[in-house]
């Protein structure tokens, strides 16, 4: 016990050094890593819902759907893509609400460990969740018949398009886990971006098809522009325009997001 | 080590803490008892940069809260009132976590992760997940994530709520271990025995407020509850005993018929035991029994806060 009770002598560290600091975010990234990992079931039902939605506009839906120009499933699929990466943003909410709640948070903000560690590593074990989960839809995307029109390149630009999105989505989930501070209300909370991103897209139906009303928001909404371009990496065809944009959205969501999450962490309460 | 001058916190229009000021010297336990919603945790945010005070002073180690977070925190250790470790990880991955984030060497902290393992008498269970673990272990696991950064100064929040008898005496044991290896604890209990068997000093709280503080002993003088009881053998005798306690005190004595007992407030003890000692042996009054009384700190903590002293658990975020 002499080692374990015996007092060091006592550090003054200025700020975190740049190297600390991401040592600091390996290690939180692992622990959720190991987390994500030892709850596979979690990763599962996450991966389950946009599976099942291909599978109802494919087959069931896609059908009475025409989309000129384009195959259906060529149409709905990076829709879906995006949707594999919004719905595992839930968890990112719901996980730091459950931080929060039982303590964990208490105790990281009380290390001296760098503050923005905690959310960086957590919203980057989460961004390998979504690689994870992205894998497997696009393997089931092949079988039931998408097909990359394009080069290897643009391919995986729109891959990587659609993890960013996801990425700069994972810190609004988390402002928000850590606004509403309960895992409940997060996973419902969490819910309403997911519609309203989602499903008034161009994800599902081109947006010609919604009325008048809602089309100048469906067609100018972050979902939407991103959408359009990964299809348009996908296909070919004019892409500059829209892949500009998101990148525009991207990039703004993510520092308002960014800088909302660090204030809300700094001042976390359970 | 710790000091806190005048400070206090509101919450909406709630006074979590109202011009609180104590001083824990290094190397001794301190004891911030009081019921729930006293302010015991809210104070305890303040000292571990969690929270800021609205006004006042607090410092540890000479660091000022406001001004040197990020030092504190490269000297403390925080041991939650909810154990606050990760279910899913392992023992193990929990402590050598902890000990990355101090910024310890690879080597060094998976060396104490070991050590702390073996000495909380978790070695058995070092690999298996912690939703696996008893709540006495969580708690010591608690308590080793703390440790590992080897902080001179340890906040324990209601250490031992919760646990049965033994684990309890367990982690007294673990915190009189610290205490003699020179670090400095401040402790939160609702619990008097917890803090009379701990802290050399206690302070209580009670609604933001300092009640009362000093050593347990100081505080059982601070009620003036120490009583004279003298129990005569014969009922006739009882007026006659009444009268010459009633001559050694300037308050009023109490008769319990049923009990043959006459009982004063007395304010040393020792002094007016042995005059009235005397005097009731030269008026020929024979004795069953005759002692001094001293308050518990139980009957210290009811006087000071008026409240009952429930073993809830605080579960409000005072």
């Amino acid at each position: 016990m002499t080692e374990l009770t015996s007092v060091a002598p006592v550090a003054r560290p200025g700020p975190v050094s740049a190297q600390l600091a991401l040592r600091d975010i390996q290690g939180i990234a692992r622990r959720n890593l190991i987390r994500i990992v030892r709850t596979p079931q979690l990763l599962f039902v996450s991966i389950l819902q946009p599976v099942i939605i291909l599978l109802l506009f494919r087959y069931v839906l896609g059908g009475a759907i025409h989309v000129p120009g384009l195959d259906y499933v060529d149409f709905v699929v990076p829709g879906i893509f995006l949707e594999t990466v919004l719905i595992g943003g839930m968890t990112t909410a719901v996980a730091l609400a459950q931080d929060l709640q039982a303590g964990m948070i208490d105790r990281f903000r009380s290390l001296p460990m760098a503050r923005s560690a905690f959310l960086a590593g957590r919203t980057l074990a989460d961004l390998a969740r979504g690689i994870a989960a992205l894998a497997c839809l696009v393997g089931l995307a092949v079988l039931v018949g998408f097909r990359f029109h394009n080069s290897a390149v643009a391919c995986i630009a729109a891959i990587a398009l659609i993890l960013a999105f996801g990425y700069v989505l994972t810190w609004v989930y988390a402002a928000l886990g850590l606004a509403v501070r309960d895992p409940q209300t997060a996973q419902m909370a969490a819910i309403l971006p997911m519609f309203v991103l989602f499903f008034a897209s161009s994800a599902l139906v081109p947006v010609t098809t919604m009325p008048g009303w809602l089309q100048p928001f469906a067609r100018n909404q972050p979902a939407t522009i991103t959408i359009n371009a990964v299809r348009a990496l996908f296909e070919g065809g004019p892409v500059a325009h829209d892949l500009w944009l998101a990148v525009v959205w991207c990039t703004g969501i993510l520092i308002v997001f960014l800088v909302l999450s660090l204030r809300l962490y700094r001042r976390a309460t359970a | 080590m710790i000091e806190v001058e005048a400070v206090t916190k509101l919450f909406g229009s709630t006074r979590a803490l109202d011009q609180v000021s104590l001083v824990a010297d290094a190397g001794r336990v301190l004891a911030l008892l009081g019921p729930n919603g006293a302010g015991k945790t809210t104070l305890v945010r303040i000292l571990t940069t969690l929270l800021l005070p609205d006004s006042g002073q607090a410092r540890v180690g000479g660091l000022d809260v406001r001004r040197q977070p990020a030092s504190i925190r490269s000297m403390i250790g925080l041991a939650g009132q909810y154990a606050s470790v990760d279910e899913l990880l392992t023992g193990r991955e929990n402590l050598e976590l902890s000990g990355l984030l101090y910024h310890l060497p690879r080597a060094e902290y998976r060396r104490r992760a070991e050590k702390a393992l073996e000495r909380m008498a978790l070695t058995s269970v070092a690999d298996h997940p912690v939703k696996t673990y008893s709540g006495g272990m969580r708690r010591r696991l608690d308590l080793a994530a703390s440790l590992i950064g080897q902080p001179p100064v340890l906040f324990l929040d209601e250490p031992t709520t919760g646990l049965d008898p033994r684990t309890r005496k367990e982690m007294w044991q673990l915190i009189e271990e610290l205490v003699a290896g020179g670090t400095t604890v401040l402790l939160t209990t609702q619990y008097m025995d917890e803090a009379e068997h701990l802290a050399q000093t206690i302070v209580v709280l009670d609604s933001g407020r300092v009640a009362a503080s000093g050593t347990a002993e100081e505080l059982k003088d601070r009620i003036d509850g120490t009583l004279l009881e003298v129990r005569v053998s014969d009922p006739a005798d009882l007026g006659k005993a009444r009268t010459i306690l009633a001559s050694l005190s300037t308050r009023l004595p109490r008769t319990d018929q049923d009990q043959n007992q006459v009982s004063i407030p007395v304010s040393a003890g020792p002094t007016e035991l042995i005059a009235a000692g005397r005097a009731l042996e030269d008026a020929g009054i024979s004795l069953d029994d005759i002692q001094i009384a001293r308050p518990s700190l139980d009957d210290v903590f009811l006087a000071l806060t008026d409240h009952p002293a429930d073993g809830a658990p605080d579960g409000s975020p005072a």
